[in-house]
């Protein structure tokens, strides 16, 4: 921790040399310090005329204070061991009628695909959230969630930078003004990736290889077609989130590998939680959690009669898909 | 009582997320009352009433809505009291993104969308950057990607804050925000009297404040600023 007054002592320059992401700190919050860096930042505010101050709505003190708050929770989170999270596991609580949920305790490594069956309204969502808030048995359902096979860090509940769930879902859109580069770039940014271009290159080969049919880089976000859309949410969640659950919330067979996105999701060290009603994808997981009532009825493992089933199922889907092909091309089914 | 004020850019989401927070915390046996600030009309007192939450409307019509909270604070606080409430919440619409209601040692809470863009954060003033809490909504209809990059732009103009993703829809975030906005440590507020603004709001008192309506230099009194335009 670096003290208020040591940082608001330090020339902007030092300060900017040192801390490279408060550039992007000064311009997000309107402090034009070009010009001003031989000097501090109290000595940069100084230089702003009280009728600016006012329109912008600035408090020097709180401008400090503010500045300080930021770079020391930037180094916190910079400079942590990230503690790689390996599993997690989820204690019963009680369904909507109070009784005691029917599992011992579920534990989910890392490398998992765990499915999530239930009719709407039967506690998904609170599943998920229970997860995201990392619940101690203060939450409806009086679940508790241990990471690691710990009680977990309070940071997974308030820190924007550690959040353990990253959501996917088909009805997510894009909805910047950016190309799919320029895009995958400012994601880039804001996570303080170091190797930019790599990051970028990778991210969209995987997006097109995942996608039925290819897009070029400059291709604005808003005119993907769904399946490139997806294609690039799923590519860009494996590889620049740092969430390490990912839940896919019912993703359509059309115009995605969904397979691979899986694979890739995997192959990123993410543990993977699928919401979904369609037999081909909810398969594709080790086990999946029943949810009735607002409580987890019980945990089924896939078994070998089941990926039997699969297998007849993706016979099924690749000649849904051809015939989509011929579809396409204007010949006759 | 425990006092939370609650403001955004309007339709941001604040009535739903209120609705479902409150909910939760009529299932913890606690009465809350709500005040719905808005400038010239507004449907949402309907959507408490239909709760069996008490609810008082104040527009502000011609006035700055800010202001006329300012001014009204006061007295809707003691009606808070009057109802026995344990909670009272006010919910205003932000105007200009230049104020907020906020004020000291009172929860304040900012309300804005993901489909407001990533600009927005550094287009809002003190209603988003002196809030002790941020709530996200609107995350379950844009990327993983935006969600993030929005959360870091907000957590840039106001690193102290909690920021909090919640679905206003579903409700889904909205029993952790219950908790977080009202707990053991809420203090018990008796009065308002003396409490201070978080933020002056703007000094402002031109001609067209007191119903000037013509244009052009002579009608122009007051606080009156220029563009500076240049030919370039």
């Amino acid at each position: 921790m670096i003290e208020h007054n040591v940082i608001n002592n330090t020339k902007l320059f030092i300060l900017l040399k040192k801390y490279p992401f408060l550039e992007a700190y000064f311009k997000d919050n309107n402090f034009d310090i070009i010009g001003h860096e031989a000097g501090t930042f109290s000595s940069f505010l100084n230089t702003l005329d009280e009728e600016y101050l006012e329109d912008m709505a600035i408090d020097k003190h709180e401008a400090c204070r503010q500045l300080s708050t930021y770079l020391n929770s930037m180094l916190e989170f910079l400079g942590e061991d990230k503690t790689d999270v390996l599993s997690i596991t989820i204690f019963p609580g009680t369904n909507k009628s109070g009784e005691k949920e029917n599992y011992d305790k579920l534990k989910i490594n890392k490398g998992d695909i765990v499915s999530i069956v239930g009719p709407t309204g039967s506690g998904k969502s609170r599943l998920l959230a229970d997860i995201e808030w990392v619940a101690q048995a203060d939450t409806p359902t009086k679940r508790k969630i241990f990471v690691n096979d710990d009680v977990p860090d309070n940071k997974w509940r308030f820190s924007i930078e550690d959040k353990l769930v990253a959501q996917l879902s088909q009805n997510m859109n894009f909805v910047m003004d950016l190309t799919a580069k320029e895009f995958v770039e400012l994601h880039a940014r804001s996570r303080m990736v170091e190797n930019i271009e790599e990051v970028i290159g990778r991210i969209l080969t995987q997006a097109n290889e995942l996608a039925g049919e290819n897009f070029a880089p400059d291709t604005p976000i808003t005119s993907l077609s769904g399946g490139q859309s997806r294609a690039l949410m799923i590519a860009d969640t494996a590889i620049l989130s740092k969430s390490p659950i990912v839940l896919i919330d019912e993703i359509e067979n059309a115009g995605i590998d969904r397979k691979r996105a899986l694979s890739l999701l995997l192959s990123e060290d993410k543990i993977i939680l699928i919401a979904t009603h369609d037999p081909t994808l909810a398969l594709l997981g080790d086990k999946r959690i029943v949810i009735k009532n607002g409580g987890i009825d019980c945990v089924i493992e896939t078994t070998a009669e089941e990926r039997q089933v699969l297998a007849e199922l993706e016979v099924m889907d690749k000649r849904t898909k051809e015939m989509r092909t011929k579809l396409r091309n204007g010949e006759r089914l | 009582m425990n006092f939370i004020t609650v403001s955004g850019p309007p339709s941001s989401g604040k009535t739903s997320v209120l609705l479902k927070t409150i909910e939760v915390f009529i299932d913890r046996g606690l009465k809350v009352g709500v005040v719905k600030f808005d400038c010239l009309s507004t449907d949402d007192d309907l959507l408490y009433k239909k709760m069996n939450i008490p609810v008082k409307k104040g527009l502000s019509g011609a006035l700055c809505p800010d202001h006329y909270f300012v001014s009204n604070v006061e007295e809707i606080f003691q009606w808070g009291l009057d109802i026995d409430a344990d909670i009272l919440i006010s919910e205003s619409a932000g105007l200009c993104n230049r104020c907020s209601p906020y004020i000291k040692e009172i929860k304040a809470v900012c309300v804005i969308d993901n489909l407001s863009g990533v600009g927005t954060p550094k287009k809002i003033g003190p209603m988003l950057k002196s809030a002790d809490v941020v709530v996200i909504t609107k995350g379950d209809i844009v990327s993983q990607a935006e969600r993030e990059v929005f959360a870091s732009r907000v957590n840039a103009v106001n690193p102290a804050s909690i920021i909090m993703n919640i679905n206003g829809l579903t409700g889904q975030g909205a029993f952790e925000l219950a908790s977080v906005l009202h707990n053991d440590k809420s203090a018990n507020i008796e009065t308002l009297t003396g409490k201070e603004l978080r933020f002056p709001m703007p000094s402002a008192l031109c001609s067209y404040c007191l119903g000037e309506t013509k244009i052009g230099a002579e009608h122009q009194m007051g606080n009156v600023r220029k563009m500076d335009i240049k030919n370039d």
